[in-house]
């Protein structure tokens, strides 16, 4: 039988206050199983009465070791990894390791399947903050836009199914392109979600935004300012939500995000709420994007035919010599990257997501890092929940919208 | 983006040298002019630190890790990367965590899964890893760590040295 420690507070004491030391204050610990902390997340809480004096994030319970695991696999294989990192956001996890993996073996991507990539992404967004809604109303009692959010997300899941085959792990998106081009049913589908959702979203607004217990349970809760949001290292709508207006998709624009016309919301207010109106203002945004890119959609391949790094079509390895050699290549050795570094980030529904991918001349990556936004939006948890009560803690680490497999990796 | 500007002043300043890879260029600064260095990016006007990492070369001794450090520029429109090349053999350095709070937890990462020692550093504790793991998950030395598999002819034999609690 291991050695069971008792719990003491020797290698913390420098992060409480003395009165905690003394025994003065309470710990408390919350989680790593509590349903508020939106995954396995542990809270070291010091409480005088029902406020919290200082709060001692500890993570590493969902850490799954994928950064050391992808340098074990060849570059395609590798990309199925990323769909567990954050699992809410996993065409955009797809997104960028593409992207990067793209820049670091310089590949084109044809345009159409960079239109299909904005859209899809888009979708993963609205899907996301579907379910940041329903479960930071929820940690709020709200429980019926809990319900109505996962009613509106089996639409999109439904497309991603369509598209893929998969409802959430999709690896849909391929160094070089696309798994495959979508069906024909698939305009007809993303044309429902476009006609809606709008209303969808009136509807939770109508719930929610006047809602006189919903305010006072969210106006000048975890407040920031613009100045610390930076400093923290903060992105994304916790950034946006103190007067920032950052959004990786103006800052560096990729995947053709230059061409569509979209607003980035920005309030000032830095607290709760704000940040609750910044993502419902960006699910009308994100509709505005998906409706622009699905109008204007070109035709044409949906794959780089480069193919010393991309698969030639499945028809043509029937046929062509040169075809089958390359399958055969690429699907047992993979392609070799340069001995090279690059950094890319992409606008995920919780911030800048960033990937370092650096290469070393053979066919697997030497080493992948993930920059993730929970990361940064976690850390500061500390400084939003000084001097509140328990029950707005649980508000606020809904708002700042952390999933686990994000921050833990 | 144009960071150009800002990389050639930090580089006449610090005489580091140049890596451009498609089109992007990372200054290689020496570890005990960081400090300096990511103070004077502040100043230049580099309000968020976007990321910090690590790259072990292992055969290698000197330089073994390569720190990869990221800073954004929201004013500038910019972003500026440096290489801190750190020694085999009591890899340190000092911490940035006074001119960017947010370095705090990226530098515990770097602790628990290279066992770069950050001196300076409020709160360096493990991070990600439990408290008590023994060695540093992300070197190339650390084995990924499958599991040993037992056939009928083999079990006890290797069931001795298999690490789980057995009582």
């Amino acid at each position: 039988m291991a050695q069971i420690e008792e719990a003491n507070l020797d290698g913390m004491a420098h992060l409480v206050s003395n009165r905690a030391i003394k025994g003065e204050t309470m710990i408390l610990n919350m989680g790593p199983q509590h349903p508020s902390t939106h995954g396995v997340l542990r809270l070291l809480l010091e409480l005088d009465g029902e406020t919290v004096i200082s709060c001692i994030p500890d993570v590493g319970f969902l850490h799954t070791g994928i950064e050391k695991n992808m340098e074990s696999k060849t570059y395609q294989k590798a990309e199925v990894m990323t769909d567990r990192l954050d699992y809410m956001n996993t065409t955009g996890n797809n997104l960028v390791y593409c992207l990067a993996v793209e820049k670091l073996v310089d590949l084109d991507v044809p345009v159409r399947a960079q239109a299909i990539r904005v859209i899809i992404a888009e979708l993963q967004r609205f899907s996301s903050h579907l379910v940041w809604l329903a479960t930071s109303a929820l940690d709020v009692a709200a429980m019926s836009a809990f319900l109505y959010c996962f009613r509106e997300r089996e639409m999109i899941l439904d497309i991603l199914e369509l598209c893929s085959g998969q409802r959430m792990m999709t690896t849909f998106f391929r160094p070089g392109g696309l798994w495959r081009d979508v069906p024909v049913e698939f305009e007809a589908a993303v044309r429902e979600v476009l006609k809606v959702m709008p209303r969808r979203i009136d509807e939770y607004e109508s719930m929610l935004t006047k809602n006189p217990l919903f305010v006072d349970r969210t106006v000048g809760i975890g407040k920031i300012s613009g100045e610390d949001a930076l400093a923290w290292g903060l992105t994304g709508a916790c950034l946006r939500g103190s007067g920032v207006a950052h959004d990786y998709r103006k800052f560096a624009p990729y995947s053709g995000y230059e061409q569509y016309d979209f607003e980035v919301p920005i309030e000032t207010a830095g607290d709760v709420y704000a940040r609750y109106l910044v993502r419902i203002h960006e699910m009308r945004q994100t509709l505005r994007i998906i409706e622009q890119a699905l109008n204007t959609l070109p035709m044409g391949p949906v794959r780089s035919n480069n193919h010393k790094l991309v698969p030639p079509p499945r028809s043509e390895i029937g046929t062509s010599m040169e075809a089958l050699i390359h399958h055969f290549k690429l699907w047992t050795e993979g392609f070799n990257a340069p001995k090279d570094s690059v950094y890319v980030a992409v606008e995920s529904p919780r911030g800048e997501l960033g990937v370092y991918l650096e290469g070393d001349g053979g066919p697997k990556p030497y080493r992948v890092h993930w920059r993730t936004p929970s990361w940064d939006n976690l850390q500061v948890l500390p400084v939003l929940a000084k001097r509140c009560l328990v029950a707005d803690l649980v508000a606020i680490i809904g708002s700042v919208d952390i999933v686990l497999g994000d921050v833990d990796r | 983006m144009n960071e150009q500007t800002f990389i050639v002043a930090l580089q006449s300043e610090f005489n580091g040298e140049l890596i451009e890879f498609r089109g992007e260029s990372t200054l290689v600064v020496q570890r005990d002019q960081l400090p300096d260095v990511a103070r004077k990016i502040r100043e230049m006007g580099f309000e968020r630190l976007s990321d910090i990492t690590a790259v072990d070369y292992f055969p290698e001794e000197n330089p073994r890790f390569h720190l990869f450090y990221l800073f954004t520029s929201l004013s500038n429109k910019a972003t500026l990367s440096l290489r801190v090349p750190i020694p085999g053999v009591n890899p340190g350095v000092g911490t940035i965590e006074g001119i960017y709070p947010n370095a705090n937890w990226r530098e515990r990462e770097l602790y628990d899964m290279f066992g770069i020692q950050i001196d300076g550093h409020s709160d360096l504790r493990r991070i990600l890893m439990p408290h008590d793991w023994e060695g540093h998950p992300l070197r190339k030395d650390y084995p990924l760590g499958y599991e040993e598999p037992q056939f009928t002819f083999n079990f006890d034999e290797i069931d001795v040295r298999k690490p789980y609690a057995k009582d």
